[in-house]
């Protein structure tokens, strides 16, 4: 695949899925530390997400961080848009902000607001 | 594969002049650090934009010569 194709393929897997993690192993068998954490977050959340795990393909791990202009991986996409790498949504999911993003955009979530 | 922590400062110091930077060596290998970056650029800016800022002055370095870098961004 051309570095085009690896950016459109990339751009089909952001665009079709609520939530993407490009990450180090898999949701199941993270391989590093940071992926993990993300996983582990997402996972306690109840948020269902599609991995990606760039360790099957060099492209992808190289081309991912073109795509979003972010140098390391894992890397968060809600709704086609980037959110962050670990540090961000660790942050963010301290502060709330990440459980209120997810509500905002429609993302069902343990910490969804409880409607009668 | 390791950067001193002086060489990361520099970099982000060249960059950010006004900045309030304070760099840990986590696991004292040079390669797992953490850092706290403070300052008036950051104003305004997103954390996506304010790391995407830092790693610019980085030159390349994160992710490469530089596996770990936590970072942590505020405006003052």
């Amino acid at each position: 695949m051309s570095e085009q194709d690896i950016q459109d393929w990339i751009g089909k897997q952001v665009a079709g899925n609520d939530v993407v993690v490009f990450m180090k192993g898999t949701k199941t068998m993270p391989q590093c530390g940071f992926s993990m954490q993300v996983a582990q977050i997402l996972n306690h959340l109840g948020v269902d997400f599609k991995d990606i795990n760039v360790l099957e393909d060099m492209s992808v791990r190289e081309g991912v961080k073109v795509y979003s202009n972010w140098p390391t991986v894992p890397q968060l996409y809600v709704k086609g848009e980037f959110v962050g790498g670990c540090d961000i949504v660790r942050e963010m999911f301290q502060a709330g902000e990440l459980q209120e993003m997810l509500n905002e955009k429609g993302i069902a979530n343990n910490a969804q607001t409880q409607t009668a | 594969m390791a950067m001193a922590a002086e060489d990361i400062e520099r970099l982000i110091k060249e960059r950010f002049p006004d900045a309030r930077i304070e760099i840990q060596d986590l696991a004292g290998d040079g390669d797992h650090y953490a850092a706290t970056i403070v300052s008036e650029e950051f104003r305004g800016k997103s954390r996506v934009q304010q790391h995407q800022m830092v790693y610019e002055a980085l030159q390349g370095n994160m992710g490469g010569t530089l596996h770990a870098l936590a970072l942590k961004t505020a405006a003052p």
